[in-house]
């Protein structure tokens, strides 16, 4: 484990290309411990790659994704299993296993990678659906869920394993205000009680300067801007003052 | 024309190396969960998709090999009567039906029935993007996705095979009784005389190559699935048509290699 205040995630010069398409070009980005940094962008600028490179789902062409001191572009898939584990992924549509009960996606991680008893896991599993207050729901098929309550489940699953590092894509999407609301507390309870480092990707403006302490903002494949959200806000690039303009024009 | 042929040949040898490496990639990350002292897979999972392949198809298998056994027969033997020889017929049906008709049978199938649920279901989780967050988690996609299919299908192919084999000779026999005057006595006591062995064991590895190719097949093509719910579709569609052709085209290089190195 790292210590407060060194970095736990670090990117650099990263490049990917997909279908000869550029995705990313020499994306550097770095977060300390403890901290939340929210990710920007239009739709399709590359956000959700961007997550996909550091969970190493996806291998970048170049460029070094170091987790904990390590590259993980470097590692044997053994060695990167046992570093996905330290690592939470809310995914954009929960992806929740759809043949298993809510209990059962949040307890297979812990079935699958660690050697807690049965009686232990149960004990988690409560734990968590209780944090996402979903206790009443745990023996529900992720069918039967609505959008907020799948994206919840997505996130007791991730916290499962007590992760350093948790990863959330576009985690209001799609959901109603309260719903996105409830997500966003969520997050902030994780930033400021677990002191769970978190990447999240959004490119809603409101949700991203209530959870950011850091902010990065990603355009045709590139970081424009990784700052603090003040200098976000008072940022001259064009592209993000013509961002932060459209939403306060969308604001009532 | 000839450059047709030739793309259809390279994307052909790219879809096998890709099946080998899924197959290997999910051997490998077994022996990796070995190694750590777990175990690799749920045993339930495997018996689950064990009694879905296995015992979820014997009814359809002993139809099929029932009829397909009693036409044989039947049309065997009125050629044979012609030379007077119908009394040739358990010894053809049985042993044709041992090592050829019934795992071809059981191979068809499985890949018709099996094979399109494992691609249909492992493509609507890959378009779900469940496969991605199994590998996500570290899991292994395809130890815990794919090694239990695969395994419950090559197994029980043999067993559907053997299956399939006694209820063809049984429809054989039956229609040999009813209609070319061949007593049930004699019938099987020309089986047991004429049925070898070797004919056995040929069928039962016939019938574990088909078993892996299927699985392979079918496996692959889910995890391969490219763009919803059509893909899932397109998906099935083509590991079905692959694996059946799969299946004929290797039953036929079998039949040549063990006729020419074991005749």
């Amino acid at each position: 484990m790292s210590a407060p205040g060194k970095n736990l995630v670090e990117m650099q010069g990263v490049k990917l290309t997909l279908s000869e398409k550029v995705i990313l070009e020499d994306v550097s980005i770095s977060l300390p411990k403890e901290e939340v940094l929210v990710v920007m962008g239009l739709s399709g600028c590359g956000k959700s790659t961007l997550l996909g490179i550091l969970m190493g789902l996806l291998t970048p062409d170049s460029g070094k994704v170091i987790f904990n001191g390590e590259d993980i572009t470097k590692m044997s898939r053994s060695n990167l299993n046992l570093a996905r584990t330290h690592i939470g992924m809310v995914f954009q549509n929960g992806a929740l296993i759809s043949s298993l009960t809510v209990a059962e996606n949040v307890a297979l991680p812990l079935e699958e990678l660690t050697k807690k008893s049965a009686s232990e896991i149960a004990e988690i599993v409560a734990q968590k659906l209780k944090l996402v207050d979903l206790e009443d729901a745990s023996e529900k098929l992720p069918s039967e869920l609505s959008g907020g309550m799948q994206k919840r489940t997505g996130l007791a699953r991730a916290l499962a394993l007590e992760p350093e590092l948790v990863l959330f894509d576009e985690p209001s999407a799609g959901l109603d205000p309260i719903n996105s609301k409830l997500i966003d507390e969520l997050i902030i309870k994780l930033r400021d009680e677990e002191k769970v480092t978190s990447i999240v990707v959004t490119h809603e403006m409101e949700s991203a300067f209530t959870l950011a302490t850091r902010m990065a903002f990603l355009h045709e494949g590139k970081i424009l801007l990784q700052g603090t959200p003040d200098e976000f806000r008072n940022s001259k690039d064009p592209t993000i003052s013509d961002f932060l303009t459209s939403f306060k024009n969308k604001e009532p | 024309m000839i450059s047709k042929v030739g793309m259809l040949t390279i994307s052909g040898l790219e879809e096998l190396g890709n099946m080998v490496g899924l197959v290997q990639g999910t051997f490998s990350e077994i022996f990796e969960r070995v190694a750590k002292g777990r175990s690799p897979f749920r045993m339930d999972h495997v018996l689950l998709q064990g009694y879905r392949a296995g015992v979820g198809s014997v009814p359809m298998v002993i139809l099929l090999s029932l009829f397909v056994g009693l036409t044989m027969a039947l049309l065997t033997g009125y050629q044979l009567r012609v030379f007077g020889m119908e009394t040739l017929v358990p010894a053809v049906v049985s042993v044709s039906f041992t090592r050829e008709m019934g795992p071809l049978f059981t191979g068809i199938v499985l890949a018709s029935r099996i094979g399109a649920a494992y691609t249909a279901e492992l493509g609507a989780m890959t378009a779900g993007g469940e496969v991605q967050a199994i590998e996500g988690m570290g899991i292994g996609a395809r130890r815990f996705l794919v090694a239990p299919r695969f395994l419950a299908i090559f197994f029980l192919t043999p067993c559907l095979a053997i299956i399939s084999i006694l209820s063809g000779i049984f429809g054989a026999a039956l229609i040999s009784e009813l209609m070319l005057d061949i007593s049930y006595g004699y019938f099987f006591d020309q089986v047991m005389t004429n049925l070898l062995i070797r004919d056995v064991l040929s069928g039962i590895a016939k019938s574990l190559l088909f078993g892996a190719i299927i699985g392979s097949i079918a496996c692959y093509k889910g995890l391969a699935v490219k763009g919803g719910a059509v893909g899932v579709g397109t998906a099935t569609t083509s590991s079905v048509v692959t694996a059946i052709s799969s299946v004929i085209v290797v039953d036929s290089i079998f039949n040549i290699f063990i006729l020419t190195f074991f005749p």
